[in-house]
């Protein structure tokens, strides 16, 4: 599935400032609640961001739930975002809800692909620019540099990673046009490794 | 030329070209699904126009959501669990990919039924759209978890776009002492090196204490690498997984055996290998652990107090977890009344730790008003348990004895403790909330969790045994 390219975003920056923010606090389980990519922006760190989850009463206590984010693209976090489930549907609510990138000291290694096939740009920034992030910020990707308030720091994403978001690619489609070499690989493979195989092949196999 | 690590060679034998300098296009030789997120894989490639490259590689099971009470079918307790069980079941029987409906008695957690069934093997590559996948690379095949786009892209390609991780070996020297387990000594890695510990790398374990670890143990050990954020984990696979492997439903044939054992020999890694980073633990170091915070790192031995909260940003998320878990710092944790003991999940929940807990329970009983829940890691494991009559142990000592699945390990919206509940659990998370709303989860081994569901309150397991 294809989306919008990333190449700027400018926008105010939410301050959640904590480490180890697990897939599970930005989208519980028990708000997953149909087979489908969609319908998950209301369950968007529901545990913390309402009082009482049924009637959906907002924590004011919540910085997500302060007037001044309203509309924010930018979601700022700690070490280690995003770790624990690999659940997609953290990227999924986070995107839905409307965040086009994501600031953090680290991130956990599958959400950060789960990121980048939804159109979210993870930057990894150190603690001190994170915390000084309290203006405007603008994200730029093609130079790779975050800007806030007269500075400027520069960030850092693989190539692959890169294209993809700049590009708004399908990477299934990409990988597509290299069947031929891939099924070249497994000519040669099954052939080489009969034993990987042959226990999916003939009777075995229901 | 420095020689190659384990990694290096799963890489590149299954490389199909390099992508740019970081990434590769690596050959998928199995994949694994499950309801909770298989279903909406197989869903979006079908909407997408796209099909299953080769159903033969693919394997489904219903574990996530299904109901682990007996009798059970596909109504669960979560309010839309039916949906998910229904519309995989679906998915799986349009692609023609090998389904382990509920009822087949192969039907249990993913991580479990791979490796009774030989899905996983020596050499492969392994994908699942679950993070606890690593825990198939005790078998020494590079496994690891994914995203559901990710999913897509493995079933209609049989590849993925792979970022090259780091290496790392984790080098455990000497032996466990006998009162520690494999359990232990994960809750001891990831307390000391920490909940990103090994961020970007895929891990070996190697040594003396990881030779010495049966084939299910060193699973235990490997599924808890995701709470390091390791790309995934690996053991270089020797005579123990071989003979493990023998005879299971997809392992290599009799005509084919010896060629596969031959091929894994040589999955070590060379004496002059280059990790990008070595770490040395000592397994005489290791004692029975416990978890008392909201993070796998917050963990202690049992006879330590609870750690106060430090300065600095890591201070706030020690204080958060104090409150949240209601302990305080400088108590011990021995003693803590407990409100229930849940032995289960990928990390926990084979023959051997159903064997281990039932050896602590037979001819005692858990404290009164306690809840005690056991669940079965795969039906198999059920079976096999009652056919040794451990599940009579388990009932006698007034443990539920429950159908195959992930159950409690995780809320979903169905079953769960209750806030403010504090349970003694063999599984691998005490994330705020994971295995219900408020709920206060203290992860240990088998052993410490069957003691501590006798006592009512945290203990020793030495005690019991
Ligand atoms: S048992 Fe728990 S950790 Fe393992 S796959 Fe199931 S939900 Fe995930």
């Amino acid at each position: 599935m294809a989306f919008q390219p990333v190449r700027t975003v400018t926008s105010a920056a939410v301050p959640l400032l904590r480490d180890n923010i697990d897939t599970d606090a930005i989208i519980p389980s028990r708000e997953m609640k149909s087979v489908a990519k969609t319908g998950l922006a209301d369950g968007l760190f529901a545990g913390w961001r309402y009082l009482d989850e049924k009637t959906r009463t907002p924590d004011p206590a919540f910085v997500l739930n302060a007037q001044r984010w309203a509309g924010a693209q930018i979601l700022l976090g700690g070490q280690n975002f995003g770790c624990g489930s690999s659940r997609e549907h953290a990227a999924w609510a986070l995107a839905e809800y409307g965040f086009r990138a994501i600031i953090a000291e680290s991130f956990n290694p599958i959400f950060h692909g789960n990121c980048v096939r939804n159109g979210i740009l993870p930057v990894a920034l150190d603690a001190v620019p994170i915390a000084a992030l309290d203006a405007v910020v603008h994200i730029d990707l093609t130079t790779q540099t975050v800007a806030c308030a007269g500075q400027e720091w520069p960030f850092h994403l693989d190539e692959e990673s890169r294209a993809m978001l700049l590009d708004g690619l399908d990477p299934i489609a990409l990988t597509l046009h290299d069947a031929d070499l891939i099924a070249a690989f497994e000519t040669h493979d099954r052939a080489a490794r009969r034993w990987a195989w042959e226990p999916l092949e003939g009777s075995l196999h229901d | 030329m420095s020689g190659l690590t384990l990694f290096d060679k799963l890489w590149d034998a299954h490389s199909v070209r390099s992508l740019d300098t970081q990434t590769a296009l690596i050959a998928i030789d199995r994949i694994l699904l499950h309801e909770r997120t298989g279903g909406i894989a197989m869903k979006a490639l079908a909407e997408d126009g796209r099909a299953v490259r080769d159903p033969a590689r693919v394997f489904v099971t219903m574990d996530h959501v299904v109901d682990t009470l007996p009798g059970r079918g596909d109504r669960t307790i979560m309010p839309t669990g039916t949906q998910f069980i229904t519309q995989t079941r679906e998915a799986a029987l349009a692609a023609g990919v090998t389904l382990f409906d509920l009822g087949d008695p192969r039907q249990g957690i993913v991580h479990v039924i791979s490796p009774e069934n030989a899905i996983v093997l020596p050499g492969l590559t392994l994908v699942c759209p679950d993070s606890h996948t690593c825990t198939q690379g005790a078998l020494g095949a590079l496994a690891w978890g994914i995203g559901s786009s990710e999913a897509e892209h493995a079933l209609a390609t049989n590849t993925l776009r792979v970022k090259r991780p780091a290496t790392m070996r984790i080098t455990v020297t000497g032996l466990l002492p006998d009162a520690a387990t494999a359990k232990d000594l994960a809750l001891h890695i990831v307390a000391t090196i920490g909940s990103a510990g090994a961020r970007g790398h895929v891990v070996e374990y190697a040594g003396p204490a990881i030779a010495a670890l049966s084939v299910e143990e060193r699973m235990t050990l490997c599924n808890m690498a995701t709470e390091l954020a390791a790309f995934t984990a690996l053991i270089a696979p020797d005579e123990k997984v071989f003979a493990y492997f023998k005879g299971r439903s997809y392992a290599p044939g009799a005509s084919q055996w010896d060629d596969a054992v031959a091929h894994w020999r040589c999955l070590v890694s060379d004496p002059d290998a280059q990790f990008d980073r070595e770490i040395a633990i000592d397994a005489g170091n290791v004692a029975p652990m416990i978890s008392w915070g909201t993070s796998p790192e917050q963990s202690i031995r049992l006879d330590q107090p609870v750690p106060a909260t430090l300065a600095g940003p890591a201070g706030h998320a020690a204080a958060r977890s104090h409150a949240y878990m209601g302990v305080d710092a400088g108590s011990p944790l021995i003693g803590l009344p407990i409100d229930a003991a849940f032995i289960g999940s990928c990390t926990n929940a084979r023959l051997s730790d159903l064997r281990k807990a039932a050896a602590i329970l037979q001819g005692r009983t858990v404290a009164p008003g306690l809840r005690a829940i056991c669940v079965p890691g795969s039906s198999r494991v059920k079976a096999e348990a009652e056919a040794e009559g451990l599940d009579q142990i388990f009932r006698d000592a007034g443990f539920e004895w429950r159908e195959a699945g992930c159950s409690m390990c995780f809320f979903a919206g169905g079953e769960s403790f209750g806030a403010g509940e504090r349970v003694i659990s063999t599984t691998n998370r005490n994330f705020e909330s994971r295995q219900g709303h408020g709920t206060r989860t203290h992860l240990a081994s088998p052993e410490t969790v069957a003691a501590s569901a006798v006592a009512g309150h945290i203990v020793d397991p030495r005690g019991y045994r």
